[in-house]
């Protein structure tokens, strides 16, 4: 369940109220520090969670500051953009801005984006986009016009897609919205003119984008208040053709739709959209968090003081005005899955980084890693795996061997040379080889346990449980719980009742041990109160496998009398330590089926009963949450509709019943003669 | 064999008390039943499920509990307080002691067979040993606060499941501590009930508890952990009964609305070792609640309010297609409720609790086969003879003349003279009648009424002469040496000189009562004897034996009329033996010869006897 936890002021100075006071926030280097440019001259750093300025940098009387500060992730400085085409680069240790490195462009800068694992990316009015290396090489060059006359940059955001960044930037001319992709990996440039469906009338207010794998999930928060989704894909079939795209309808009504300013929208993660503005046309404007897959509102925060139509979101914090102050509200949505109903539907977190596929699905396997989705392209790949199959790189030849006979840290060496070759075709199945080889190993010579190797392999994001059977088993012998989890992360193919077998160890492994092991909490980074309670032993008697602690009856109903408060005590205060949680969690996430893990399931042992108890909790609390899927819809009423046909056949049936009864009785009664009777018998 | 008036009788208005309790013995198979009455009977189930034993009911002895011990020792336990051991030799209680715990409710004999437990109202559970002669409390087990209305020991006999309200406790039999509470859902389909009453456990030797209760649940409980494993939910109304069977692969519930479910265990796949319970067969063979179920190694057996007892054989466990196989009901005794005076047409009812006499009508019409006669005069209702006291008659006799009736209780025997006086009748009982004739058997009057005989539980004889208002007491014959087998059936030669007597067992003993000694004994046959007469004229002994066995051939020595000439072949083959079979009839509860060409038949049609019970739950057929 998404909430936002409570509100703090960052800037004790006021800013100039409106979208003038604020430019933007922007992430630094560091995590925890932002940088808040303000509209006029002054960019501040602060460190968010000490509500502190770390420091602060002003331009010159004269000078305005007109694209908000960023952080360059590749070297630590930060750049600024004044008077539209002078650039300042400077780091935390510089203090006059008059002083720092100074380069002026040819053109007029739009924005900078910079993001993690890119150099900063320059955006210009004009559409042109550079690196900006490349620009500092050349300052005065000459920049392209790619927009016609009248088109105006409304929006623009950066991903990193395969480890490539991809531009989006979305522009209006005449009130029609065109959106340009533009990719590094194959320098394209592609153009989209937004369709806006049967909802002409209503003028685009705010924009928010996410992308998945193959597509940019376009939002757009309109004038009539509703939020409508457009999907652009990454890749164009045509680069060249001027293609539309058509928006459809995500979310109704989430503001009022007279609203004029303070609406904005931003995406927070898969299903969770932030919502900027006024509910009703006449309420106070509200930061409004909405699920957009089960269209739910799931907390909102009113803004008394009013805002701008700003917000920023990073990590866990949302950023925005609040009356005249920048304000920070920490957002968390607690990771919930349906497991149990859906099976596994893992989504990765963070859009721009690898995803894993969800099912083995071994068409993707194989292509995984090309980045390439184009037909007849996936033709030639196929042509050619068949050549490159039985003939394994060198390299794979010269790993296998190594596992053979040589020590740990030369396999590793080796498999980074391995793992550093262009990937092939049937890279999957090379790296099952490897992990069957090492496993050989160990099987053989019981204290060869190349860990390292392993978690390597398995990072590779293309292993199943079949393509390494006993891996998990070996990991399991070692109760090397890191790489249970890890595996349980990754594969989406393992028998339950090794999924058992790690949760009885998971349930089982002693809190201090836990303590030393490295675990990924990911999963659990919301508990931040973890409450340290140790199982108690079991003692005399005990009610359905709980402590009662009744030593008499003569208590027995005080004791009923008190159960309902102890079984609220049970569910609220969580009874693992969070990195068992973590593990935990793991298992949740995996995909199993009800009717084959049951049979395992028996075997947990009863001290580990009550966090079992706990578990289904959690688990039943999203099983009611599953029939509110708008997928599950028509799986409903086809089942209402069944379940009427059946009521009807029924109904008939018992009123047939009825009448054959009647028909019996009057049959009887001719047949019932009276209580004494003389006759005649002849027995021949 | 010619053509016969038959007086139908259908006013004998006998309600069999409905099935409480059920007890099946694997060594000898045989099968104890407690009525509600009280009166427990014993079924063995070797001999066509003939009813060999019973035991008469009494008003304050409600049995809720019955079961066997070693040595095929039968004990049961009721709301009195009392456990009772019966006496299955002499068929009398051998002794009866209160438990001091209120009335009980369950009963359970270890898995060795030398330790009773009984579960009673106040919540205790009292362990027994049972000694050679008798039972010697040993103690309590920690008190619960509600009655203990079921109770199953672990095949280890290590602990035990008692079932309360609400709750399920697990025993530890050697400190007699509660180890675990094992709380039941009241919920009844979202509903809370008020109570949840468990009505039946069973321990596997797996640890698993199964129970059934009132909110129509069977479940599975881990005893060791103390946790719900399994739950089926079966019946809209309570689940009253369970038993298991011994290689504990199959178990058997009854419902209130009269279902008996079969349930197995059966592997999950095919070729897996895997096994799980899974209800396989539902039942519908009763119309009200299924108090009492047993489980046979090749039946499901289950009796309860509808009075029925069902014996369901399980098809897979039967290897020969004969009578075996059959679906069994049993709804009347096997034992005779009726004797009839020939001379005045009249017929004596014997009910729980009282005696009916009744005249029957006449008819001066003629007909042909088939016609229903004109009454020139209806059935009468003569007396209806009330027995003090809360005991239950155990059988009675009407002289053929009329003229005597005589009953027996477990504490007292009565005779009766009755005199006639046009339409009148006056009733005078005959006073000090000796204490050695209580607690009869059988009683039979001689075809003189001058003479009657009384086969008492000890197993000895009595001849008492009858004279106007009073009695001698003519001799007795005493059983042989070393047997102490009752008798239970009698027959008197129509010339008064033979007397035929039989126990369960051992053969039929033949009398001559001029001489007043034993004449001869017809040794014994594999099967109990069901029914005895001896023919007028020849003097012949027909001895009817509980198999069933098909009919005699052509060269038997029953008389054998000649068949129809007139008839095809087919026919003439068919009726070419002694027995004519007529179908006509519903339950037959009597049937003997007025006279020569006149028969009285007392019949019972099931559906009164259903129509007279309190109505069933009402359950849909089609549910919805």
């Amino acid at each position: 369940m998404a909430a936002l936890e409570e509100e703090f002021t960052l800037s004790t100075v006021p800013l100039g109220a409106g979208p003038n006071g604020l430019l933007g926030v922007e992430q630094s280097d560091k995590t925890d520090q932002f940088l808040v440019t303000h509209g006029g001259r002054t960019v501040i750093l602060y460190k968010v969670s000490d509500q502190k300025p770390l420091g602060s940098w002003s331009v010159k009387q004269g000078q305005i500051i007109t694209c908000p500060a960023v952080c360059n992730f590749q070297t630590g400085e930060f750049i600024v953009v004044h008077d539209n085409k002078v650039l300042r680069i400077w780091n935390t240790e510089d203090v006059n801005l008059d002083k720092v490195f100074k380069a002026t462009l040819s053109a007029e800068i739009y924005r900078i984006h910079s993001i993690q694992g890119t150099e900063p990316l320059v955006l210009f009015k004009e559409g042109a986009v550079r690196g900006l290396e490349a620009l500092l090489a050349e300052p005065q060059q000459k920049i392209e016009t790619v927009l016609s006359d009248d088109e105006v940059i409304k929006w623009t955001k950066v991903f990193m897609v395969f480890r490539h960044p991809v531009l989006i930037f979305i522009t209006e001319k005449h009130g029609n919205h065109f959106a340009y992709i533009q990719t590094f990996s194959s320098r394209t440039l592609s153009k989209y003119t937004l369709f806006h469906g049967q909802e002409e009338k209503s003028v685009i207010q705010n924009f928010t984008a996410s992308v998945d794998r193959k597509f940019i999930s376009l939002m757009s928060l309109s004038s009539d208040g509703c939020v409508y989704e457009t999907s652009i894909p990454i890749h164009p079939r045509d680069p060249d053709e001027n293609q539309r795209v058509v928006r459809s309808l995500l979310l109704k009504t989430v503001v009022a739709g007279n609203a004029r300013s303070g609406v904005a929208l931003t995406v927070l993660d898969q299903d969770h959209v932030a919502v900027l503005g006024p509910p009703l046309p006449a309420s106070k404007e509200c930061l409004s968090i909405w699920n957009t897959k089960f269209q739910t509102l799931q907390t909102s925060r009113e803004l008394p003081q009013g805002t701008s139509g700003q917000l920023w979101y990073f990590g866990e914090n949302l950023f925005m005005l609040h009356g005249k102050f920048l304000t920070v509200i920490p957002y968390k949505c607690e990771v919930s899955s349906l497991a149990g109903a859906l099976g596994k539907l893992k989504h990765s977190q963070d859009p721009g980084t690898h995803t894993v596929p969800h099912f083995v699905n071994w068409e993707t396997s194989r292509g995984y890693g090309f980045g390439s989705q184009n037909s007849e392209q996936s033709k030639r790949i196929l042509r050619r795996r068949k050549i490159e199959v039985n003939v394994p790189p060198p390299a794979f030849e010269q790993l296998l061997s190594t596992i053979k006979k040589d020590s740990e840290k030369d396999i590793e060496v080796e498999l980074c040379k391995f793992l550093a070759v262009k990937r092939t075709p049937d890279f999957h199945t090379i790296v099952g080889d490897i992990v069957l080889e090492l496993l050989g190993r160990h099987t053989t010579e019981p204290s060869f346990y190349p860990r390292n190797s392993l978690m390597q392999l398995i990072q590779t994001h293309v292993l199943s449980y079949s393509l390494c059977p006993g891996l998990m088993e070996a990991a399991l012998e070692k109760t090397d719980v890191q790489m249970l989890q890890l595996c349980l992360q990754q594969f989406p193919d393992i028998p339950e009742s090794i999924t058992c077998a790690c949760l009885k160890l998971f349930l089982s492994i002693s809190d201090d041990s836990l303590q030393e092991t490295e675990i990924n909490m990911e999963s659990v980074s919301d508990c931040s109160d973890p409450v340290q309670e140790k199982m108690d032993e079991q003692t005399e008697i005990l009610q359905n496998g709980f402590n009662a602690d009744e030593q008499n009856c003569d208590s027995c109903d005080r004791k009923l009398n008190q159960k309902p408060q102890d079984a609220a005590e049970e569910t609220t205060s969580c009874p693992v330590v969070p990195k068992r949680a973590a593990l935990l969690n793991a298992i949740l996430h995996s995909a199993y089926s009800e009717m084959f893990l049951l049979p395992h399931l028996k075997d947990i042992p009863a001290q580990h009963v009550t966090i079992m108890d706990w578990i289904c909790l959690l688990l039943d609390a999203n099983f009611t949450v599953v029939v509110m899927i708008p997928e599950a819809k028509r799986l409903l009423l086809s089942l209402y509709k069944f379940v009427k046909s059946q009521i009807c056949i029924c109904s008939e049936l018992n009123k047939i019943e009825v009448s054959f009864r009647e028909l019996q009785k009057l049959n009887q009664e001719k047949n019932n003669r009276e209580l004494y009777s003389i006759e005649v018998l002849e027995l021949f | 064999m010619g053509e016969f008036k038959v007086h139908r009788v259908r006013f004998f208005n006998y309600v069999p008390s409905g099935i409480r309790c059920v007890a099946y013995n694997n060594q000898s198979n045989r099968l104890a039943v407690s009525r509600t009455d009280g009166t427990v009977e014993i079924y063995n189930l070797s001999a066509n499920y003939f009813q060999e034993k019973f035991f008469p009911g009494h008003e304050s002895r409600a049995t809720e509990a019955l079961c066997w011990a070693k040595g095929q020792r039968l004990f049961s336990g009721g709301l009195n307080g009392e456990i009772i051991e019966y006496d299955l030799q002499a068929l009398n209680i051998k002794y009866a002691m209160d438990a001091f715990g209120g009335p009980i409710w369950s009963m359970a004999v270890s898995p060795c067979g030398s330790q009773l437990l009984v579960g009673c109202e106040d919540g205790s559970v009292k362990l027994f040993q049972i000694t050679p002669d008798k039972i010697q409390f040993e103690r309590n087990f920690d008190r619960q606060k509600s009655r203990i209305l079921s109770l199953s020991w672990h095949p280890s006999g290590t602990h035990i499941a008692a079932g309360s309200i609400d709750y399920i406790s697990v025993f530890d039999v050697k400190s007699g501590s509660a180890v675990h509470k094992m709380l039941v859902d009241r919920q009844y389909m979202g509903v809370s009930k008020r109570k949840c009453i468990i009505w039946g456990v069973a321990f596997l030797s797996d640890g698993t508890v199964i129970s059934v209760d009132s909110a129509g649940k069977v479940q599975f409980w881990d005893s060791a952990t103390g946790t719900l494993v399994k739950n089926h939910l079966i019946a809209n109304a309570d689940v009253q009964s369970i038993a298991v069977s011994d290689q504990e692969d199959s178990f058997v519930v009854g419902t209130a609305e009269g279902t008996v479910f079969h349930f197995q265990l059966v592997s999950v796949t095919s070729n897996s070792s895997e096994k799980q319970w899974v209800r396989t067969k539902p039942f519908q063979h009763h119309t009200h609640d299924v108090r009492a179920v047993a489980h046979s190694p090749t039946a499901l057996i289950s009796g309860g309010t509808d009075t029925h007892l069902v014996i369901r054989p399980l098809m897979e466990k039967v290897e020969v297609k004969n009578y075996d196989a059959a679906l069994r009901k049993i709804t009347f005794p096997h034992r005779r409720l009726i004797s009839c005076s020939k001379k005045r047409h009249l017929l004596l009812f014997q009910f729980a609790h009282h005696l009916e006499l009744w005249r029957l009508g006449s008819t001066v019409a003629t007909g042909k086969n088939g016609d229903t006669l004109p009454l020139s005069k209806d059935a009468d209702h003569l007396l209806h003879l009330k027995t003090k006291g809360p005991e239950n008659i155990i059988c009675s006799c009407i002289s053929p003349c009329g003229s005597w009736i005589a009953y027996s209780t477990t504490s007292r025997f009565f005779l009766y003279r009755l005199n006639y006086e046009h339409d009148n009748i006056s009733l005078q009982r005959v006073s000090k009648m000796p204490a050695f004739l209580r607690s009869a058997l059988q009683i039979l009057f001689s075809e003189d009424s001058t003479k009657l005989f009384v086969a008492s539980n000890q197993g000895s004889l009595h001849i008492i002469r009858l004279l106007e208002g009073s009695f001698k007491h003519l001799h007795t014959f005493q059983p042989q040496s070393g047997t102490v087998e009752s008798m239970c059936l009698l027959a008197i030669s129509p010339d008064g000189n033979w007397l035929a007597a039989s126990g369960t067992s051992a053969g039929v003993h033949v009398y001559n009562i001029k001489h007043l000694k034993l004449h001869c004994t017809v040794p014994a046959y594999n099967f109990p004897v069901t029914a005895l007469a001896i023919a007028p004229n020849t003097n012949n002994l027909v001895i009817a034996h509980s198999d069933q066995q098909p009919l005699p051939n052509d060269k038997t020595l029953l008389y054998n009329p000649l068949p129809p000439t007139n008839e095809s072949d087919v026919i003439r083959r068919r009726t070419a033996h002694a027995f004519k079979i007529s179908k006509i009839y519903k339950p037959l509860l009597f049937m003997d010869l007025l006279d020569e060409r006149t028969l009285v038949a007392v019949e019972r049609p099931l559906d009164d006897i259903i129509a007279q019970l309190p109505p069933p739950i009402k359950k849909k057929k089609f549910g919805t």
